[in-house]
């Protein structure tokens, strides 16, 4: 399993980017689209909502499960990625790449301090 | 009387296996003071006195009299094959679909199902049913709110009384504020719609039997952003125009006429069809068409991850049955009768309304002609409506639906007639009202 | 040697067309009557009028009823399998129950009340009963479903921490983490939060959890009792002492009523709303998923909330009581599904007090069998020691439910209940009520023990189960993902 040295990640399994121009890109982790199994469908948020750390954000839907993806840090959506809607699939196949769910503008790193590294993710949150 | 197959031996093979002495060591959880209270009820009985009993019950009722009766739910031809098949044991005593193999017949049906109120309403997408017109409506209300995420519905007086009532019910706990607009004359005003308005709700025909001007109300809705709910006849849909073609972004309304008996208000089913956009907010089961391992067509409820036995608090409602039974009953009605006989349906019952109301004009009684009705419509009389219904009901005729005070119309009742309805009948009832209400 | 089982056809064989697909124009099965002639387009005016028909099936009687019938082979059914699902109670329904609900089918609810003393005498009966068997003060008969009782017996909570001014203080709904979705769902559809109380080892409540998460901003907890894992909860009145200390009501979800009917009442254990499912305990049929019904009962301090109409008696008329003085209102058109209404008063008239005790009596003692049979059969139970109606099992490890489930639908069995409740991993919930015979119980733990040998046999065989249905396992992903929800006409 998958988890690159270069991203965040929460103990509910989203992974963040480093910030670019203020804004991270958000996404859930290869254990997480492995659990969920087939991914059918993304209820994304709207460019402009305002999210405090650890609110829902998004959902992922599979056939039996539905997951709320929380935000790292709190942040504003700049961006969603829209080819999600006919293509929920790249969230397993590509989750850290093509699979990536909503952008955040952010006003400082602080908060993505709290995250958690690629080796303290997999230690903390996959092997429970 | 009961239907337990245990023999003795059977029951002391049981308790062996368990190894318990008797059945009461099974239930030695319940504490002393909750057990085997005293219990108020009779004894049971073989079926035979059974059935007596219920006949005795029977005979307390009136049925298989001229009946003139509507306000939702309506006496129609339902062929002899319609009952047959729907009561068929495999359908009667299945359970919910939740192992689609083995539950294909129910699953195919009602993809039919949707397919046929789709083609009806002018939607494209139905769920498989919801208890009644009613709270389909109140649950179409809820969905518009969560779509437009705003706050304030408003519904025309000239819906079914009891569908406005349960609106109540299920608004006022969530904050979702309710406004009634009034009807002027027989038909709804143009309500006002502000840009915090999730949902106009009309019904057409509406309450009283009149025709709406759907295309003035879903202009309005539009305008501001807000969507049309459009409460419908079912059978009437075999010749009005159907909503989705209007502009309604819902449609929802009662099955009963479509191939339910009467049944004494229930159960029948409520219907529920929305536009694409919406789909993700549609409360209730839906099923959808897919292929088995070998590519074989099959059907599955599909898009439950909105449904409470996967998202729980955050579901779409509460909602975790449909009413398969009934809808299954409409879906095989619908087939025997194809769209010519539903129009057919549709159209002797404006006829044989309009027979009824020119007949009752023509001995003097005042109805409402001014605008235009489908197969109901008002009449206004000097005796009070529940009077009046109590006067029809000593002369064998089961007549009148009191119009509510809250209509403003005095002393009024509705009159309905379906292809059912005979020139007798219709006899009948001029001879009794000219005795109630012109020999004064 | 493979014994397995092998595709069978079915008598309408492996491809059933839509009913469309049936259609031919200009066919029709059937003609309703014609007594008038008259220009409808012209009395409606033609800005109304469609102006191309719906696309109904076009069919003869005769493709009509081969159709159905076909659909009808590939439907299992109570009358047909047996049904083991946990939660579901689904008992044998009684033909004469049908027999009793054709009696009053021409009804019109808008009927005088002088011509309906039959049908309203009847459901008077009806609240008395069911008012007696919970041992609550006062029973309403409206709503359509459990869930639908659920949101009448919250409301009428939420009515009367209102009428108190305690509205705004009272937010929270207790729920246990093992509880029914419907639950939570109907708490937030009320607008309250809900939180959860864990489950002890034991299978009960987790008590000091409880106690703890009690406060004056609670509003109500709901319960099952047995609870959902089948197991009665022997400190109920501890519990609900507690709850009314600080002022909460109590909800009994009455999913689990088959266990108690008759021995044990809700209304005793301190309960201020019980809701019942007819469907389950009093043997409506399933209908394959509804019509249900789920009456609500009531403690005399809740009366005044009730929804409208009740059935009421004055002068020795029955008639409809709409004079509740604080009611919630209505929570669906008419009196509720009246059908349903008059089979579970057969029901209940046929069985009576005694039979109607006998009922959980065997319930409880055919459940407890099956418990020891399965272990024969190589199953783990959840929680091992004697339950009520219903347990939960788990598969030896290696062996998912998911496909021992669907490998049982080759025996023609419908499987129990799948990963529910929630707090046991592979869960398997087992409930096979008390009209299945001892034979029955030992074919189905026998073909569940066989399935687990007949995987060691051929490990595929398992995972790529059912094999002799009338279609094999379906592509839910690609139903989700590309929902197709109605037929589409080919272009004319």
């Amino acid at each position: 399993m998958d988890f690159p040295e270069d991203l965040r990640y929460t103990s509910t399994h989203e992974w963040a980017s480093a910030a670019e121009n203020g804004v991270i890109t958000i996404g859930i982790t290869d254990f997480a689209q492995d659990q969920l199994g087939d991914v059918v469908f993304v209820e994304l948020p709207q460019l402009g909502d305002q999210f405090e750390q650890g609110d829902p954000v998004a959902v992922v839907e599979s056939v039996k499960t539905a997951s709320d993806i929380y935000a790292p840090t709190k942040g504003t959506v700049v961006e969603v990625n829209s080819n999600l809607e006919d293509s929920p699939e790249e969230i397993n196949s590509d989750p850290y790449s093509r699979g990536w769910i909503f952008r955040l503008a952010i006003d400082s790193t602080n908060e993505l301090s709290d995250l958690l590294d690629a080796k303290a993710y997999r230690l903390n949150a996959v092997e429970e | 009387m009961d239907y337990l197959p245990h023999t003795l031996e059977d029951i002391e093979k049981a308790l062996r296996t368990v190894g318990v002495r008797d059945v009461e060591d099974l239930f030695s959880d319940i504490p002393k003071a909750l057990s085997n209270p005293e219990i108020n009820l009779p004894s049971g009985m073989d079926e035979d006195t059974l059935l007596r009993h219920l006949k005795e019950l029977q005979n307390q009722n009136s049925t298989d009299q001229p009946c003139f009766l509507g306000g939702g739910i309506r006496h129609h031809f339902f062929p002899s094959v319609t009952q047959q098949l729907a009561s068929k044991p495999e359908f009667l005593t299945a359970y919910t679909a939740y192992q689609p193999e083995v539950s294909q017949g129910l699953l195919q049906a009602t993809f039919e199902y949707q397919t046929m109120m789709s083609e009806l309403t002018g939607l494209p997408i139905s769920n498989a049913s919801m208890y009644d017109g009613a709270t389909a409506t109140a649950e179409a209300a809820l969905l518009a709110a969560r779509a437009t995420n705003r706050s304030k519905v408003l519904v025309s007086r000239g819906i079914h009384p009891e569908t406005l009532e349960v609106l109540k019910t299920y608004l006022t706990p969530l904050k979702i504020s309710l406004e009634v607009f009034e009807l002027d004359g027989l038909t709804s005003s143009i309500p006002f719609v502000d840009k915090d308005t999730a949902c106009v709700i009309a019904q057409n025909p509406n309450f009283l039997g009149y025709l709406e001007s759907v295309p003035n109300l879903v202009e309005a809705s539009h305008k501001m952003g807000a969507l049309y709910v459009a409460v419908s006849d079912p059978v009437a849909l075999g010749i009005l125009k159907p909503p989705g073609s209007q502009g309604a972004d819902i449609v929802t309304g009662d099955g009963q006429t479509l191939g339910n008996p009467v049944n004494f208000g229930g159960p029948s089913f409520g219907f529920l069809l929305v536009s694409e956009r919406l789909v993700r907010q549609m409360p209730g089961r839906v099923v959808g068409e897919t292929v088995d391992t070998e590519g074989q067509r099959g059907f599955v409820l599909t898009l439950q991850a909105r449904e409470q036995h996967i998202r729980r608090g955050k579901a779409k409602s509460n909602i975790c049955s449909n009413h398969q039974l009934t809808a299954l009953m409409a879906t095989i009605n619908l087939a025997a009768l194809g769209p010519q006989g539903l129009q057919e349906i549709a159209e002797q019952s404006v006829l044989a309304a309009h027979e009824l109301a020119d007949k009752l004009s023509r001995v003097g009684i005042t109805v409402r002609q001014e605008s235009t009705f489908f197969n109901e419509f008002l009449i206004e009389t000097e005796t009070s409506p529940l009077k009046l219904r109590q006067e029809f009901s000593l002369r064998g005729i089961s007549a009148g639906i009191p119009v509510p005070q809250t209509f403003n119309f005095g002393n009024a009742s509705i009159l309905a007639a379906t292809e059912l309805t005979t020139k007798e009948d219709i006899d009948a009832l001029l001879k009794a009202i000219t005795e109630i209400e012109l020999s004064k | 040697m493979k014994t397995l089982p092998q595709k069978r056809s079915n008598f309408a064989g492996n491809y059933v067309p839509l009913i469309f697909e049936r259609s031919r124009p200009g066919r029709r099965a059937s003609r309703p009557p014609i007594r008038r002639t008259g220009n409808v387009s012209a009395l409606l005016g033609t800005d109304n009028v469609r102006q191309t028909p719906p696309r109904l099936p076009e069919v003869s009687e005769l493709d009509l009823v081969r159709h159905y019938t076909a659909l009808a082979h590939r439907q299992m059914s109570i009358d047909g399998n047996p049904y083991f699902l946990g939660s579901c109670t689904m008992k044998y329904n009684p033909k004469v129950n049908e027999e009793a609900a054709r009696m009053f089918t021409k009804l019109h609810p808008y009927q005088d009340p002088r011509e309906t003393q039959g049908a309203l005498r009847l459901l008077f009966n009806l609240q008395t009963s069911l008012a007696e068997l919970t041992g609550m003060n006062a029973v309403t008969l409206q709503p359509a479903a459990g869930a639908h009782g659920e949101l009448t017996g919250m409301l009428m909570i939420k009515a009367y921490h209102q009428s108190n001014g305690e509205e705004d203080q009272r937010r929270v709904v207790l729920v246990p983490d093992s509880a029914h979705g419907t639950n939570p769902a109907t708490a937030t559809m009320v607008g309250y939060e809900v939180e959860e109380i864990p489950t002890d080892i034991n299978g009960e409540v987790d008590v000091d959890h409880f106690l703890s998460a009690l406060g004056p901003h609670v509003a109500a907890i709901m319960l099952t009792n047995p609870n959902t894992v089948g197991i009665f909860e022997t400190k109920i009145m501890e519990l609900s002492k507690a709850a009314h200390s600080f002022g909460a009501q109590l909800y009994y979800d009455g999913a689990n009523a088959n266990a108690i009917v008759g021995r044990a009442r809700p209304g005793d254990m301190g309960f201020d709303v019980v809701h019942l499912n007819l469907h389950k305990t009093f043997t409506t049929p399933h209908g394959g998923g509804g019509p249900g019904a789920g009456p609500v009962g009531v403690k005399r301090h809740l009366k005044d909330f009730l929804p409208t109409p009740l059935i009421g008696k004055e002068d020795g008329q029955f008639t409809a009581d709409y004079s509740v003085p604080q009611s919630i209102g209505r929570m669906r058109s008419f009196y509720g599904n009246f059908g349903n209404l008059v089979r579970a008063y057969t029901y209940i008239r046929a069985l009576g007090k005694e039979g109607l005790r006998g009922v959980s009596t065997m319930a409880v003692l055919n459940a407890n069998y099956l418990r020891v049979k399965l272990v024969e059969a190589g199953y783990e139970i959840a929680f091992d020691r004697i339950n009520m109606h219903e347990f939960v099992a788990r598969p030896p490890s290696g062996f998912k439910t998911i496909d021992i489930a669907k490998a049982m639908l080759d025996y023609g069995i419908h499987p129990m209940t799948v990963y529910f409740p929630l707090i046991v991993k592979e869960a398997m919930m087992l409930e096979p009520t008390e009209t299945e015979s001892i034979e029955s119980i030992d074919r189905y733990a026998e073909i569940m023990g066989n399935i687990l040998r007949e995987a060691d046999a051929d490990p595929d065989y398992l995972s790529t189960a059912p094999h002799a249905t009338p279609v094999l396992r379906l592509d839910e992903v690609r139903a989700a993902r590309h929902p197709k929800l109605r037929h589409t006409f080919p272009p004319q």
